[in-house]
């Protein structure tokens, strides 16, 4: 019947749509038209009839059938496939455009906020969005590595991050080690337990592939709760030693920062310093991977994801190039992990769950698979967006003042605004933002390759 | 008949099974150096598994596969070898390896057999340049110093680099496709995709090529260009060709030798002459069912 819309006329739409409407009364009599309430004095059951909202149920079912076939009869778009995207197009925009600025912008960051908000008000704005964002950045980033260019589904990488935030803690409170000496060593842990659970997974694609690297994920997770001995348990880890700039801790004490440098303490100078030192562990974690993808390596990372008989028949171990996708993606999450753990003071295992592995992974989707531009621009939207959406403060006053909603709270729609925002995102640009492929190498001209043709690999 | 005289390739009794079926069973050839090697046989013949024996994508269930990469087989090295417990070994100038106790990628990369396969597998969303780069892995590899040296962008890997890139636009030029050397290997139409598996199989320096149904979907021109590719591989650059087909001008045009398979077994082997007057050949292709029949044929043909 809606096949074959566009052949009938208007009065056709008008039935179809009055239809609607007339389903929608059906509906509404038993559900939403009577209601029962016990008066107040008498206690007796009273049936009130309400006709408005059916009304309004009604026009919103006919309007909703009739923008529907509307829509169906216009003639279809003809698709063009543009399968070479001109290089003067959103690549080149991304890459030569938002590149330098984004760099540029996020070294200024700090000097804008403090400008601005003053030292004390732009805690806030360094601590839960820019370095929580740049946690986020360097995770995707690191991801990046495994699902973007090798094309292997890792829904455990939070695991790897709490590998390199538990080694950060353990030698820390443990051994008294410095951060700066613990945070190679949590990469290197990490980037075993990475090679560890790379062996086994090494045989099995897709969707087998997700749900041991999950497993993996949550064995991590659970050993942290059971053994309490060696990780506390769900009571966690507290009072992880503070993050240091050559031995001088930032405190309000002696031989602080603050007073090596002749400054009045503040707690900003602690969040600069985090700030910058996260910004240069994504640097790093980006360079590198830019770097790599020009190496045969990263030309054999990407070529496993297209075709992983097609590398074997051309002399290429696949299985130590997925341990050192593995081991690299998650060696940069030891780093994160060390990182947040020196940032948080306090690690328990509540901050591992499988939500983080998904968000990550959301993360690099939405960026567009092996874009590191997309990849950035995706955390920001992504958890900077979430946090932006606890600021509603005026739709608050805008919904009491105009509806009287007195008890509407943004804050508890967040997930559901987000939801909406990222599906709209899938229908949009189903590659994530960034869907062409840069190649790694080029004769005369740096063509970019269509996301139709990229596969996202096979596991 | 080099194939005898100088082989590059002994297969003896190679049997695969996959469960109750043999695939391919008791078969023993030879493929000659510098020779261009034709399978042939009706769909379903096994020639497809013998491939795939030969270049490490399946573990024979029996026989040997023994390949000398330079100089000439010795029967008793290779026994030697075969009792021992190693998958290669150097006896003289020959370099001889062991295909079936070696696993696919080190086949490729060590005793050098390279593949194309039916049904095309390139790297499609990667550009034609990157597909040849990507076949420069090991060279490549081993110039940037298992990656670190790369990294730090050293002049030893940028030559060697440039060289690959260099090699790449010759045999892209080969097979007429230097013009888009940046366009997506996805984008390509089929007969230049498959020109192109040849070319990238090539730059991994191989001393044998298989090569499953080159001329699958190519029309009577692409036929003939890619049998001057086929020759021009064997005359100028020394290597020789094992290849599966089905369009017969292909194979009586260029072939040296012929290997006939019916029902994973052997049943015609020599020049393509030889093989063409073979009645069991004209059997199978023509689909004889019984002896008396064949010697009906026989007979026809002989009368």
């Amino acid at each position: 019947m809606d096949a074959s819309a566009d052949s009938k006329g208007g009065a056709y739409v008008f039935k179809e749509a009055m239809i609607a409407a007339l389903i929608t009364l059906a509906l509404c009599t038993p559900i939403i038209m009577f209601r029962t309430e016990a008066d107040q004095n008498t206690s007796k059951l009273e049936l009130i009839f309400r006709l408005t909202p059916v009304l309004v149920f009604m026009a919103l079912a006919f309007a909703g059938r009739l923008v529907v076939l509307a829509l169906r009869m216009r003639p279809a778009r003809v698709k063009a496939v543009p399968s070479v995207a001109p290089p003067s197009g959103i690549r080149a925009f991304f890459t030569y455009v938002i590149g330098p600025l984004g760099l540029l912008f996020l070294f200024a960051y700090p000097v804008i906020v403090v400008w601005w908000l003053g030292p004390s008000g732009a805690l806030k704005w360094m601590d839960s969005y820019g370095i929580q964002i740049l946690i986020y950045v360097m995770l995707g980033w690191g991801l990046n590595i495994v699902v973007g260019l090798a094309g292997l589904l890792d829904l455990g990488y939070v695991a790897f991050y709490a590998v390199g935030a538990y080694a950060y803690t353990l030698l820390a409170t443990g051994f008294g080690l410095s951060f700066w000496i613990c945070l190679p060593i949590a990469g290197v842990l990490a980037a075993l337990w990475g090679m560890i659970l790379g062996f086994p997974v090494l045989r099995l694609r897709g969707d087998y592939l997700a749900i041991v690297t999950l497993a993996f994920g949550e064995i991590i997770r659970t050993i942290l709760i059971n053994w309490t001995a060696f990780s506390g348990g769900t009571a966690g880890i507290s009072s992880i030693p503070k993050i240091t700039f050559f031995g001088l801790v930032f405190a309000d004490r002696e031989n602080s920062f603050d007073e090596y440098f002749g400054m009045d303490y503040s707690p900003i100078h602690g969040k600069l310093f985090l700030y910058y030192v996260i910004l240069g562990l994504a640097l790093i974690t980006n360079l590198v991977t830019l770097r790599l993808r020009r190496l045969p390596i990263g030309r054999a990372w990407e070529a496993l994801r297209e075709d992983e008989i097609a590398c074997r028949s051309l002399g290429i171990n696949t299985t130590t190039t997925k341990l050192t996708a593995f081991a690299l993606g998650a060696f940069f999450a030891g780093l994160a992990g060390s990182f947040f753990a020196v940032r948080q003071g306090f690690v328990s295992p509540e901050s591992f769950t499988f939500n983080e592995s998904a968000t990550i992974l959301a993360i690099v989707v939405l960026g567009g698979m092996g874009s590191q531009i997309g990849v950035a621009l995706a955390a920001v939207a992504l958890i900077g967006g979430f946090e932006m959406l606890r600021e509603l403060g005026w739709l608050k006053t805008f919904m009491v003042d105009y509806f009287g909603m007195t008890n509407f709270d943004p804050a508890q729609y967040r997930g559901l605004l987000f939801g909406l925002a990222m599906v709209v995102m899938m229908v949009v640009r189903p590659r994530g933002f960034v869907s062409t492929r840069s190649p790694s190498i080029f004769l005369t001209r740096r063509t970019a390759v269509s996301g139709d043709l990229v596969k996202e690999g096979h596991g | 008949m080099r194939w005898l005289s100088d082989p590059l390739l002994v297969v003896e009794h190679l049997t695969m099974r996959f469960g109750g079926l043999v695939a391919v069973n008791d078969l023993s050839f030879q493929v000659g150096r510098g020779d261009i090697t034709a399978l042939i046989g009706p769909n379903g013949a096994g020639k497809t598994t013998v491939f795939n024996c030969v270049t490490g994508f399946y573990k024979p269930t029996e026989g040997r596969l023994a390949l000398a990469r330079a100089g000439a087989v010795d029967r008793d090295a290779i026994e030697a070898l075969t009792r021992s417990s190693a998958r290669q070994a150097q006896s003289g100038a020959a370099e001889l390896f062991l295909l079936e106790r070696m696993p696919g990628h080190l086949i490729a990369h060590q005793a050098k057999v390279a593949r194309t396969f039916q049904n095309i597998r390139l790297f499609q969303g990667m550009t034609v340049l990157e597909n040849i780069m990507v076949a420069h892995h090991n060279l490549l590899m081993r110039a940037s110093g298992m990656t670190v040296l790369g990294l730090l962008g050293a002049p030893h890997y940028r030559a060697t680099e440039a060289w690959a890139v260099e090699r790449a636009k010759y045999w892209l030029d080969k097979i007429g496709l230097l013009d888009r050397a940046d366009d997506p290997a996805g984008e390509l139409p089929y007969g230049a995709q498959r020109r192109l598996e040849i070319a990238r199989a090539m730059c991994t320096d191989p001393v044998l090529l298989c090569l499953d149904e080159p001329a699958a979907g190519l029309n009577p021109r692409e036929s003939l260009e890619l049998n001057a590719l086929l020759n021009t591989i064997r005359d100028e650059h020394g290597v020789s060709i094992l290849l599966i087909e089905h369009d017969m001008s292909v194979v009586m045009q260029i072939s040296d030798h012929v290997v006939v398979l019916d029902y994973g077994t052997k049943i015609s082997d020599g020049t393509p002459v030889e093989v063409r007057n073979d009645p069991k050949v004209i059997a199978a292709y023509l689909g004889v069912a019984d002896e008396e029949e064949l010697a009906h044929v026989e007979a026809e043909i002989h009368a």
